[in-house]
């Protein structure tokens, strides 16, 4: 396995597929903080999680071919604009959903997840009759292209460092609102118990709304961070939706930190893993493990301590 | 509730008698081998829906991994019938004669050992029930004693099935890749692909699900049965006054995994080949899909929602390509939404009703004629 590598050659590896692993790590942070509110907190299975990302993405694509058109001047900052109409427009979408199927199915879990699959489908189906059946790319500005050499033999691409930074943004501000601020405290009290939430006071149909908007919200921040380092086609969701909820279930369903742990470990797994293995093998591998640990340990890596 | 001793009552029966005259005379005699042949193929989902209604609708234990099973049941005949279509007289032009093709063309020289069994018939046909079971229970076993359910369950059996097509498209050599198993030509030197061949394992198919509706019906009418609901209702409740739950579960999880490789098997032989797009995620969940429009507690419903559902999306995606996918989902949120017992609730709440009440007119008629002529007056 380790065959005819110097030590510093490995290292050098090992650095470059840890970054690349970090900005996988990035993606399934982003994706799966928006399912770790939504599935975490409401008990909800957003099987359209992708497709909101999705929507996120094609938000970011049209701004970029809009500004390129209308404002060329804009052109260095306008992934700011683009992030900010994502979050809106799946955001939007996303409490439009809630109010139409989500709120009749809060006592079906498992019902949840059979209708929202179809709202997956549509939404796939959607995206391909109005953008086309091909992936499309967003063109970076100049900033982003390029990367840093950090020493001879390593380097490190700019785009994947801003993504990243962009996620450490959006980490501490989601655990702000949800941990700190009164309205986090409505949505984990409504999550508690409805009924007493309801008798303090809290609209609890308020508080759903808003809070799988959010999630939806986050997952449209995540599509657009997505286009930065990667292509987008109708079905590119569905490709993540399995790896995030894991993710969010490996972590334990209810934590915040144990969803960025295991992002964490399931990432850098499977991107050093990458290099030594094919890239199927790999994956295999990580999500065997995943699935494994799991049967041991079926509550996640870090649960909530919680009377039945 | 009212604990019927017959083995079917006069709905199930009816319900039975339709099934069989559509499947055995109507559409025999009405379709032409091509659709026949399609039929044959949506049928095959039909095991898997039975399967799921005992697992899903009786048990509560909803899988999205049937397509592993389907999967694996449908794989084990195909390396059957592709070791008999390779046999050294037909694959003279490969560097290494008497080997599938695919392994050929991915540079293997030797038959891998796991396909070595199936060159035996019986032992093919064991395979079928077998590798599916004792997967099943081994999922099963380590899911369901340590309390695993619900939503975990679920987004794991869809994890395996993510993860079993990516070990099939990744292991080319060994698994046929992406293109699945194809070229297949007889079972146990029976051409299967003449029209002659495609009218039998019709037949043959419907038989087997008639056997297999029996046996799900014969689960679910005994104390078995009861007890998967009474687990479903409360689950608590059913280990308090004693009873393994994890065991029943893993039983009905495993019955669905054995359905669901008898439907896998039989498209293998009907279609003519297999591949890795009908083991993961996305034929999982239709799987489920189908089930659900029938109705998740009816064993007939399923196969009527294996019917429709495919007819309804051939038909659909051959004159509207476009129109097929918001149709499904559309439908499946209707149905998860509106009529959470699919097609034979709305059966049992709309029509069923007024069947009887027209039958009960008729003969509380006649019982009051009957009163007119005879009985004399208090």
């Amino acid at each position: 396995m380790f065959g005819d590598y110097s030590i510093s050659d490995l290292g050098a590896i090992l650095a470059m597929q840890g970054f690349a692993g970090l900005i996988l790590f990035s993606v399934y942070v982003l994706m799966a903080l928006g399912l770790a509110i939504i599935f975490g907190q409401m008990g909800v299975i957003n099987m359209a999680h992708g497709e909101f990302m999705i929507l996120g993405a094609y938000v970011t694509w049209m701004t970029s071919n809009a500004v390129q058109h209308v404002a060329p001047w804009l052109f260095p900052g306008y992934f700011f604009i683009a992030m900010i109409l994502a979050f809106i427009a799946s955001g939007a979408l996303g409490m439009l959903v809630e109010w139409a199927l989500i709120r009749h199915l809060y006592k079906r879990p498992l019902d949840t997840l059979l209708a929202t699959w179809g709202l997956s489908l549509i939404l796939q189906q959607a995206y391909r009759s109005i953008f086309g059946a091909r992936e499309v790319g967003v063109e970076l500005p100049e900033w982003m292209m390029g990367s840093w050499q950090a020493t001879d033999s390593i380097q490190i691409p700019i785009n994947g460092m801003f993504v990243m930074a962009l996620t450490i943004l959006i980490t501490i501000a989601v655990a702000y609102v949800l941990f700190w601020s009164s309205w986090g405290k409505q949505v984990r009290a409504v999550v508690q118990n409805r009924v007493m939430a309801g008798a303090v006071g809290i609209n609890t149909e308020k508080v759903d709304r808003y809070t799988f908007g959010l999630g939806c919200g986050i997952a449209g921040i995540a599509g657009s961070a997505f286009t930065m380092i990667g292509s987008t086609g109708p079905t590119a969701g569905q490709l993540y939706i399995v790896d995030t909820f894991l993710v969010v279930v490996f972590g334990g369903a209810a934590s915040l930190f144990g969803t960025i742990a295991s992002a964490f470990s399931i990432s850098q797994t499977q991107s050093t893993l990458e290099f030594f293995l094919s890239g199927s093998m790999a994956k295999v591998i990580t999500l065997l493990t995943i699935v494994a640990i799991l049967m041991v340990r079926p509550q996640g890596l870090f649960a909530l301590k919680v009377r039945k | 509730m009212i604990i019927n001793s017959r083995f079917f009552n006069r709905s199930e029966l009816l319900g039975f008698l339709a099934l069989a005259v559509l499947l055995f005379l109507v559409l025999p005699l009405s379709l032409d081998i091509f659709r026949l042949n399609l039929v044959a193929k949506y049928l095959t989902y039909a095991f898997v829906g039975i399967g799921l209604v005992l697992c899903w609708g009786y048990g509560g234990i909803l899988s999205l991994g049937q397509g592993v099973f389907f999967g694996l049941g449908g794989y084990c005949m195909a390396m059957y019938l592709k070791l008999e279509a390779s046999s050294v007289a037909n694959t003279q032009i490969q560097s290494t004669p008497g080997i599938p093709d695919f392994m050929d063309w991915n540079q293997l020289t030797s038959l891998p050992f796991f396909w070595k069994p199936f060159h035996s018939f019986p032992v093919t046909l064991l395979a079928i029930l077998l590798v599916p079971a004792v997967f099943a229970l081994i999922i099963g076993a380590a899911m369901f004693k340590r309390r695993v359910g619900g939503v975990y369950f679920a987004i794991i059996t869809q994890a395996i099935a993510a993860i079993l097509t990516i070990l099939i498209v990744g292991q080319q050599g060994y698994t046929g890749g992406i293109n699945g198993i194809t070229d297949l030509r007889t079972l146990h030197g029976w051409d299967i692909r003449t029209d002659h061949a495609k009218y039998i394992l019709y037949f043959v198919e419907v038989a087997l699900l008639f056997g297999c509706i029996c046996a799900a019906q014969f689960i679910r009418l005994t104390k078995l049965g009861r007890i998967l609901v009474a687990m479903r209702e409360q689950e608590d409740r059913v280990r308090f006054s004693g009873y393994s739950v994890a065991n029943f579960k893993i039983f009905a999880f495993c019955a669905a995994a054995v359905f669901a490789a008898i439907g896998g098997a039989m498209f293998t032989l009907e279609v003519g080949f297999m591949s890795p797009s009908f083991v993961g995620i996305v034929p999982s969940i239709e799987m489920v899909i189908y089930t659900a429009v029938g109705g998740r507690m009816s064993i007939f419903g399923a196969v009527w929602g294996a019917l429709l559902v495919n007819f309804a999306k051939t038909s659909l995606s051959e004159s509207f390509p476009q129109l097929w996918l918001f149709g499904l989902g559309a439908l499946f949120i209707a149905v998860v939404l509106a009529f959470p017992n699919g097609l034979s609730g709305i059966w049992a709440d709309h029509v069923q009703p007024r069947i009887d009440r027209l039958l009960a007119s008729r003969k509380s008629k006649s019982a009051a004629g009957l009163i007119a002529d005879g009985a004399p007056a208090e």
